[in-house]
């Protein structure tokens, strides 16, 4: 059975060659093999889910053959082996239901290039996922940038080329002080693993030496990847860069770039620096009020957006902070909701978009008013995307229910928190039903005039049976997430026991 | 203090230089001077990793003469980091200019927030 600890490694290699042979391939076969592998990685990571849970703890896997200080290390748990299955059963339904939606915004003979950008963010972010070692941490940012700011440019409008400009500043801004604070960590402790890094860190801490440059690191990195994670002051290109590229490119960056980037985040709070360490820097308190900040005022910008898109984009700068907050309690509890709600939005929020493709004809813009009646068009369509607004409002049977439920069951207990946080939870939760709710009613207003006789629409008759496989399942995955979170939140639980 | 600076003088450098080069990247509306700035920001933590390996009198690891011994040669990692670093910076500062080069056919000019108005207003 040891061959499974293979699988880490491969999963990341195998979308890494795939987005390099499709570079040569035709746009047919570079869609169906980049199913394949997306199914395969799927594969891969259940396996691994089993054997990490069956088997307990955590193992680490040598890149290249060198023990621990001097060569690569990757390191796998119940936790990574199920954000792993996350990111990579959620590239692969957006892939399968927006297959159409690609096919439409990007010219023939490109169509493969797109499917390289897929491929090598979904293997940057299984590497992030995977790795031990902080550097190699570094450079996989680096390319998920790369592809994320590809995927914003793949509809050819001018638009999209500012969009993209201003998501490469911001987030190469967050990467730079990322870096930094990896130098300053190397030079406090002389590794560059994230087990080591532990290590030479606890004497150090208990000494009482190097205090202050231990907080500029953590805060460095904070603030490095909140910013690349869209946390509320830094969130001005949220809404452009999910509001207007493809929703195949809207439902992996919402959905999953920005939780790599805060599950990198939670690696180094866990396992590089301790979870002491962090707690007796403050830092939780400012991620707690960020986040709760971020809940308030996402929902309250979503409310005053008139494009439906947008709108949806807006959303996700709330539930970003609902993350930030559910880490900013400082406790196990806490940070359980937190991953909790990272697989919740994440689910919620690829359906979301998907299923708004067919509202838009595709990824075109359309005001909010636009939508009236269109329930009596698209009826799949519009369940699907009712479904995923009642689970991001919180609506029991529905996922995001219990991911409202942990981090306000986290929040109880612990002193002014617990009333900051149960109030922004309420707020915010009244604001998310106010606007999705809204858009809601809208779709189901029947239509003053009978229908017109059709006019051309070139998207909707393109979707077809993969669209409603997609969909599908992403709906099925939400109710199943929320009706039987037991085993998820006992996962998680687990792996986080043996993530430090 | 005289000392303190001459001891530390490549870290405050390295810090200055980083600061100037996040400010440019961040506030200067010229994008040609935000990528130079991008550019200054990554050399800065270049400067910084580099002379945390260095240790003063010693060679660079390359073994000549059979010398085999640790303590003759500088802390070669950091400058593996350096050497990644560069072709990361290198390939986004490409990334960078060939966005640029496609929004100055757009709109004909290079200031940022001059363009992001022009796109907005195309709705």
């Amino acid at each position: 059975m040891d061959f499974i600890k293979n699988f880490p490694f491969f999963s990341i290699m195998l979308c890494m060659f795939c987005a390099i042979i499709t570079s040569c391939l035709g746009r047919k076969a570079a869609k169906y093999l980049t199913r394949i592998v997306l199914a395969a990685v799927v594969g891969l990571s259940a396996a691994l889910l089993v054997y990490t849970y069956i088997n307990g703890g955590s193992f680490v896997y040598y890149m290249g053959h060198f023990p621990a200080p001097w060569g690569n290390e990757i390191r796998a748990g119940c936790l990574e082996a199920i954000f792993a299955l996350f990111v990579s059963a959620v590239a692969f339904l957006s892939v399968v239901a927006g297959g159409k939606a690609v096919e439409y915004d990007v010219e023939d003979k490109k169509e493969n290039l797109f499917y390289i950008l897929v491929c090598l963010m979904v293997s940057s972010l299984l590497a992030m996922c995977y790795t031990n070692d902080l550097f190699t941490g570094y450079v996989f940012i680096e390319i998920n940038t790369i592809a994320g700011c590809g995927l914003i440019m793949v509809r050819q409008i001018g638009k999209s080329v500012v969009t993209a400009i201003r998501y490469m500043v911001i987030s190469l801004l967050g990467s730079g002080l990322f870096l930094i604070g990896v130098t300053l960590l190397y030079s406090l402790t002389g590794h560059l693993l994230m087990s080591n890094i532990k290590e030479s860190l606890l004497p150090v801490f208990e000494s009482g030496d190097y205090r202050v440059q231990l907080t500029i690191v953590i805060g460095l990195m904070t603030v490095g990847l909140s910013v690349k994670s869209g946390l509320f002051p830094f969130h001005l290109w949220i809404p452009d860069a999910y509001g207007q590229s493809n929703v195949v490119s809207s439902s992996l960056l919402s959905s999953t770039v920005s939780k790599g980037y805060i599950f990198l985040l939670i690696k180094i709070y866990v396992r590089t620096i301790g979870f002491d360490v962090i707690e007796k820097s403050g830092v939780f308190n400012i991620c707690f009020v960020f986040g709760v900040v971020a809940m308030v005022f996402g929902s309250l910008i979503a409310l005053r957006e008139k494009s439906f898109r947008r709108m949806i984009a807006y959303s996700s700068i709330a539930q970003i902070g609902y993350i930030f907050m559910g880490i900013g309690l400082g406790t196990k509890e806490g940070l359980v909701a937190a991953v909790f709600h990272i697989f919740a939005h994440g689910i919620t929020k690829s359906l979301l978009f998907l299923s708004s493709s067919a509202f838009t004809e595709g990824s075109h813009t359309k005001s909010i008013h636009e939508i009236k009646g269109l329930a009596y068009e698209h009826k799949f369509s519009s369940f699907c995307y009712s479904v995923g607004a009642f689970s991001i409002v919180g609506f029991p049977l529905l996922s995001g229910f219990v991911s409202k439920l942990l981090l306000g069951g986290a929040a109880i207990g612990q002193g002014l928190m617990q009333w900051i946080a149960l109030l922004a939870l309420a707020v915010s939760t009244i604001l998310n039903a106010i606007y999705f709710l809204r858009t809601v009613i809208y779709l189901y207003i029947p239509p003053e005039q009978p229908l017109k006789a059709e006019e051309p629409k070139p998207y909707s008759s393109m979707r077809g049976f993969s669209y409603a496989f997609g969909v599908t399942v992403l709906v099925l995955v939400n109710f199943l997430v929320g009706l039987a979170s037991g085993p998820v939140i006992n996962i998680i639980n687990k792996g986080l026991e043996f993530f430090s | 203090m005289w000392s303190l600076i001459t001891r530390h003088l490549n870290d405050i450098v390295a810090v200055a230089l980083f600061v100037i080069g996040f400010a440019d990247l961040l506030f200067q509306r010229n994008m040609i001077k935000k990528i130079i700035g991008l550019n200054i920001m990554d050399t800065a933590i270049y400067l910084l990793l580099a002379s945390q390996g260095y240790i003063t009198g010693r060679k660079a690891p390359i073994i000549v003469d059979g010398v085999e011994s640790a303590s003759a040669y500088i802390n070669p990692i950091p400058s593996g980091l350096v050497l990644t670093g560069i072709v990361v910076s290198v390939s986004v500062t490409a990334l960078l200019l060939s966005l640029t080069i496609r929004m100055y056919k757009k709109y004909h000019s290079l200031d940022l927030d001059h363009c992001l108005m022009m796109a907005r207003r195309e709705g």
